[in-house]
């Protein structure tokens, strides 16, 4: 099975989608010859032509409400973001229109619609350029959001988006792209509203999204050398969110614990947390434990931007005291 | 049918229509005003909930305009719907039946007054944050030009929406990407309370089109035959691929910003001044005074009229509540 990248199975996919279906399109801000401000869509200019790559003006609100109406119109548009934080400037066009048009029309118009957007810190981008804002989006009905940690489900999870009718926020985690991992030559996909467990155990369950995914997989692996088994949770997509397969996880485990790049309030964190409690409190040993980003702005200082985002020491020590292990 | 040929009918420009087409003006916008009439009485007996932003005095905009459409044409509005709605041919039955919130109304109940939606008419919605239309119209411009249907988008907004970073992202992108879309402004003075000349640095609001390179026209919005002549040159244009283009029509609403407005901001007198411009009587008198129609045709037309708005609030006060289970529907296209 061939080893490559988030930002080439990224790119394998929205490849496949340009090749497949003439009227999917693709457009953002600097997607053209500069190839994207991440290089997801390098070559794509040569390969398919202006029409199909569009850059885009730097005014987010049209952006995502041309590919709304390009979607209305027949067509299967690619709206990349180049920062989830500049999708506030979209936030009308996403929540009032994007997430809304089919239920107000009575269901006579779909949306079919995939935003792309890069998110997340830890890049020395300070406060404006480094949240986690896709927890936001979970809130709202209409809309779905996808988080992929590897590159496989990077894959699987766009797949899915362009068999999708729907508006969806596609949130790309800055600093997983390098992130490798196999993924198969056939075809496949990977569902929204799917949990998986990366790593199974006995004693917490680990539930992450995301880059996240990284930091719980690294704590487990430091945890099991103390003897504490965990279990770690892909939940993977947050609206739809896999409940059952989080409160299988727990039943077993007994112990829950949510590790979130995230503010911790009103974080999405705090949903799941809250589903567990409402389905498996009896299961549960303790409290829930919620790690995530520290209630600051993120900071540009290298050594405060660490403190303010959750690692795997941090995991391991907040898991052991939290729990006494 | 002949066209009327005098001096009288040729002031007004009656003499490029025939009798038919302006007796359909007539009628649709009779139709508009009197379900809006109707509309506000079923407010206030509590038919109707939330917000009605009635189309009253402006319906020469939304008749001579949209006329000017194809069915295939997609039109894209904003809260105050209602007459786009109609005149586009959504039935006023449908149209109805949702302001009551009924299973029956054209978006079953889910929208209501500030989001008519009518798919088989390509009525692409009333959108109700100002602005929000605005982008949508300019993506309906990009379908329509890359899947080739020679469709022309015709998206309506108030003057209130002209201060939204929206309508600037949209004439710019529609500019350079040569889309296929009319941006019409329906400048009545007032954005709810605010007159336009205390809430933009500009006179003459057409020339918001100007910095993209847009030509743009003004049209008297209160005069049917000047606003279609207008809008069918200006569709014409923008259907052969010659671009954006943004009109702008001065007219008058003679009712509040919503039903819950007394319009106190506003003198009687410039209300009096307006309503004798009203856009129905006018075309009435020109038509009767070219003699192309007699006063009785007229009284049929009204009748046949009321007759329907009558039938429209029957079918909505009969017409089911949505069943319970439709509360979860259409959330997501599954």
């Amino acid at each position: 099975m061939p080893t490559i990248t988030i930002r080439e199975a990224l790119t394998k996919g929205l490849k496949e989608a340009l090749d497949k279906d003439p009227s999917v399109f693709i457009m953002g801000e600097d997607i053209g010859p500069y190839g994207g401000a991440y290089a997801v869509t390098k070559g794509f200019l040569e390969e398919y032509g202006a029409e199909r790559i569009k850059d885009t003006p730097i005014a987010e609100s049209v952006m995502v409400g041309a590919g709304t109406g390009a979607a209305m119109g027949g067509m299967k548009p690619v709206v990349e973001l180049m920062t989830i934080n500049f999708g506030l400037l979209a936030m009308d066009q996403i929540v009032n229109h994007a997430a809304k048009i089919r239920y107000m029309s009575g269901g006579q118009f779909s949306v079919p619609l995939i935003i792309r957007a890069v998110t997340g810190g830890g890049g020395g981008l300070a406060a404006t350029h480094s949240q986690c804002l896709e927890g936001w989006f979970a809130s709202v009905p209409g809309l779905k959001v996808a988080t992929p940690a590897t590159p496989y489900d990077a894959l699987g999870l766009l797949r899915s988006s362009f068999e999708d009718n729907n508006p969806i926020l596609f949130a790309e985690h800055a600093l997983i792209y390098g992130v490798k991992g196999e993924v198969p030559e056939d075809y496949y996909t990977v569902p929204f509203g799917k949990a998986e467990t990366v790593i199974e155990g006995s004693s917490v369950s680990l539930i992450a999204y995301s880059r996240m995914v990284h930091v719980a997989t690294e704590a487990a692996a430091e945890l099991a050398k103390d003897g504490i088994s965990c279990e770690v949770i892909d939940i993977k997509t947050l609206r739809p969110f896999d409940i059952e397969s989080v409160a299988n996880s727990v039943r077993k485990t007994n112990r829950a614990v949510v590790v979130e790049e995230a503010w911790k309030t009103g974080g999405f964190g705090a949903e799941i947390a809250s589903q567990i409690q409402e389905v498996a409190f009896e299961d549960l040993d303790g409290p829930i434990l919620r790690i995530c980003g520290e209630e600051v702005p993120q900071p540009y200082n290298k050594k405060l931007e660490a403190m303010s985002i959750p690692d795997a020491a941090k995991v391991v020590s907040s898991v052991k005291s939290h729990f006494s292990l | 049918m002949a066209k009327i040929k005098n001096n009288q009918s040729k002031e007004k420009g009656l003499e490029n229509y025939t009798k038919e087409q302006l007796t359909i003006f007539y009628r649709q916008m009779f139709q508009i005003r009197r379900f809006e009439e109707s509309a506000e009485e079923q407010y206030m007996r509590g038919n109707i909930r939330g917000f009605l932003h009635v189309y009253t005095g402006q319906e020469a905009v939304a008749v001579g305009a949209i006329s000017a459409l194809r069915k295939s044409d997609y039109l894209v509005t904003h809260y105050r719907d209602h007459g786009h709605a109609l005149a586009k041919g959504l039935a006023s039955k449908s149209a109805m039946a949702e302001l009551f919130g009924k299973a029956t109304g054209c978006s079953k109940g889910m929208g209501g007054s500030m989001h008519l939606f009518d798919k088989s008419i390509n009525l692409m919605g009333g959108y109700a944050i100002v602005g929000g239309q605005l982008p949508i119209a300019t993506g309906l411009g990009i379908s329509s030009k890359e899947l080739g249907k020679g469709q022309v988008v015709m998206v309506f907004m108030g003057d209130g929406a002209l201060n939204e970073g929206e309508l600037h992202e949209s004439l710019n992108m529609a500019a350079i990407w040569n889309l296929p879309v009319i941006f019409y402004l329906e400048n009545n003075l007032y954005g709810m309370g605010n007159h336009t000349t205390d809430v933009f640095a500009v006179k003459e609001l057409k020339k918001v089109s100007e910095p993209f390179g847009i030509p743009n026209l003004e049209v008297d919005g209160m005069d049917v035959i000047a606003v279609n002549q207008a809008t069918q040159a200006v569709v014409e244009k923008v259907r052969k691929g010659s671009g954006p283009f943004f009109i702008e029509a001065k007219t008058y609403r003679f009712r509040g910003h919503s039903v819950a407005d007394p319009s106190n901001y506003r003198g009687k007198s410039e209300e009096e001044t307006w309503k004798k411009r009203d856009p129905i009587t006018s075309l009435e008198t020109s038509m009767i005074q070219s003699g192309l129609v007699e006063k009785d045709e007229i009284s049929n037309i009204r009748s046949s009229v009321e007759e329907e708005i009558a039938d429209a609030v029957k079918f909505a006060l009969e017409s089911p509540d949505p069943e319970d289970a439709t509360l979860y529907h259409n959330v997501y296209d599954s």
